[in-house]
């Protein structure tokens, strides 16, 4: 048993021993559960995957004379501005209004993150204190007060295996999806991926602070859809969606190289974000977790050429038959491809343990767990209300 | 052994002779149809590699095509990946029919062929980092 106060003593005099999460499996191969969990003190999560539900707010700072902006677009995006006078939430997915689903929130994030500069144009009908009704102008990073991103949904614990049973090519979120069973995709680290690794979120909580886009960051909030009460199979692990964190992070510290704009053909914009998450081996049932490889991971397959709410799926795979290059469906050999970096992940989760090892980063006890029982509500299509 | 990758345009009288077929019978060539768009009664298109010969009896086999008046030019697109911007995530390699494109285990790394690519095109819309891109 080890406490955070006591993982922290050590790190803090650069004794904490640190391990990635893929590492922690082949110790544990080596010298089993007992003489590891005494040994390593946090094991490095991560994943580098696209993640819609992202987005930064934005305080402009205030021209003269002042304007109240009433609505706002950076390099002809619109961001939310119906908050206070010069704060405005950019989301990742919102288009250009003038280059349609080529380039979107997301783009101009990345453009600012990488230090350059974006058009600024807002509106408003002019107020008494804030009497400008327009402004047009040049911001980058350096320029604005406070940017952080916040993202609603992100770091999904397990997404489910993409196919397509129809006879046309569709085009989604998970990719492109080749008619009749053509091939499937996948999004997710497995076993190096964050929530997998600590299915119920005994560490993950409120507060747990995090690599995020190249910075540091925290867990803010369960994330929007969290859905701990999926099925979960003998190992407490869920077979499809399940868990989501909303996070929170310093837009200044990100860099480019782990918050990349992306465009799904016919679909839209999104941003991958690169997120590293330690994990603190508190006792034995923390690196059981931790320990956890791709062939105890499953997922589900789902159909995405039905277009509703309940898709059929065709059961369950694991993430070493994904990871194999194909897997079987109906007796059929389908060709498998992954969506999330799996390279970039891993740069990613030794880089945190590099941060912790060097005693730079400590970990956080979480101020608040996540909800553990909860199912995310469908919405009803009603005549009228009642 | 020498390789050549040809675009045949057919006149669409010649689109039901087995010309293919007599490059293989009479002139030894192994052909690998890359892309295919043929339709009886209408102008039709081969992507092929010819293999199997020399570089004179590639040659030879191309002049008989010529002569049957088979439009023969060499496939000089390619596919160009900017690869210092990709990230690897694998989405290119899901919809590439001729495993040009691969990711794989232990690096997970993408990797890419470019003998092995038929500039088929179907990687430029489905790289998400929009990198892909097809050069004349």
């Amino acid at each position: 048993m080890k406490t955070y106060a006591e993982i922290n003593e050590k790190i803090k005099q650069g004794k904490a021993v640190v391990v990635t999460a893929e590492e922690i499996i082949d110790l544990v191969k080596e010298q089993g559960y007992e003489k590891t969990a005494a040994q390593v003190d946090v094991v490095t999560t991560a994943t580098f995957g696209p993640m819609c539900s992202s987005g930064a707010f934005l305080n402009f700072g205030h021209s003269d004379p002042p304007i109240r902006m009433g609505k706002v677009w950076l390099n002809e995006v619109m961001a939310y501005a119906g908050i206070a006078a010069v704060d405005a939430y950019l989301g990742a997915t919102e288009p250009s209004e003038t280059q349609g689903l080529k380039y979107g929130g997301a783009h101009v994030i990345e453009e600012l993150v990488a230090g350059g500069k974006v058009h600024l144009k807002a509106t408003s009908y002019g107020t008494d204190c804030y009497p400008r009704r327009e402004i047009d102008t040049w911001i980058g990073l350096a320029d604005i007060n406070q940017a952080y991103l916040f993202n609603p949904r992100n770091g999904y614990q397990n997404y489910p295996v993409a196919v397509n049973s129809s006879e046309h090519t569709i085009y989604t979120y998970m990719g492109t999806l080749l008619p009749h069973l053509g091939n499937a995709t996948y999004s997710n680290a497995g076993e190096l991926s964050p929530l997998l690794n600590d299915p119920y979120y005994r560490t993950i909580g409120i507060g747990t602070k995090i690599f995020l886009g190249g910075g540091v960051g925290y867990v803010a909030w369960q994330g929007t859809q969290h859905h701990p009460s999926q099925n979960r199979a003998e190992n407490g692990v869920p077979t499809s969606t399940a868990g989501t964190l909303a996070l929170i992070g310093d837009l200044k510290q990100m860099k480019q190289e782990f918050l990349r704009a992306a465009v799904f053909e016919r679909y839209g914009v999104s941003m991958y974000v690169g997120i590293g998450v330690p994990i603190p081996i508190l006792d034995e049932e923390m690196l059981r977790y931790t320990a956890v490889t791709n062939y105890d991971l499953k997922t589900t397959i789902v159909d995405y050429s039905v277009p509703k709410r309940a898709k059929p799926n065709y059961g369950q795979v694991s993430y070493a038959e994904l990871r194999s290059g194909s897997i079987e469906i109906n007796g059929k050999k389908i060709p498998t491809a992954p969506l999330s970096s799996l390279a970039k992940a891993r740069q990613i989760a030794a880089i945190l343990k590099e941060w912790i090892a060097k005693g730079e980063f400590t970990i956080t006890e979480p101020v608040a767990s996540l909800p553990i029982e909860s199912k995310p509500q469908s919405l009803e299509i009603r005549e009228k209300e009642c | 052994m020498p390789k050549r990758k040809v675009v045949l345009t057919f006149p669409d009288h010649l689109t039901d002779q087995p010309l293919t077929y007599r490059l293989v019978k009479d002139y030894d060539l192994e052909i690998n149809i890359l892309k295919a768009k043929i339709t009886p009664g209408e102008e039709g298109k081969l992507v092929v590699e010819l293999a199997n010969g020399t570089e004179e009896s590639i040659l030879t086999g191309i002049n008989y095509l010529k002569q049957q008046g088979v439009h023969v030019e060499p496939l000089s697109q390619e596919i160009v990946l900017e690869e210092t911007a990709c990230i690897s995530c694998g989405s290119c390699t899901a919809v590439c029919p001729s495993e040009a494109l691969t990711i794989k285990a232990p690096e997970w790394k993408l990797d890419f062929d470019k003998e092995k690519c038929i500039v088929c095109e179907m990687c430029v819309n489905a790289c998400p980092m929009r990198i892909i891109k097809v050069s004349f």
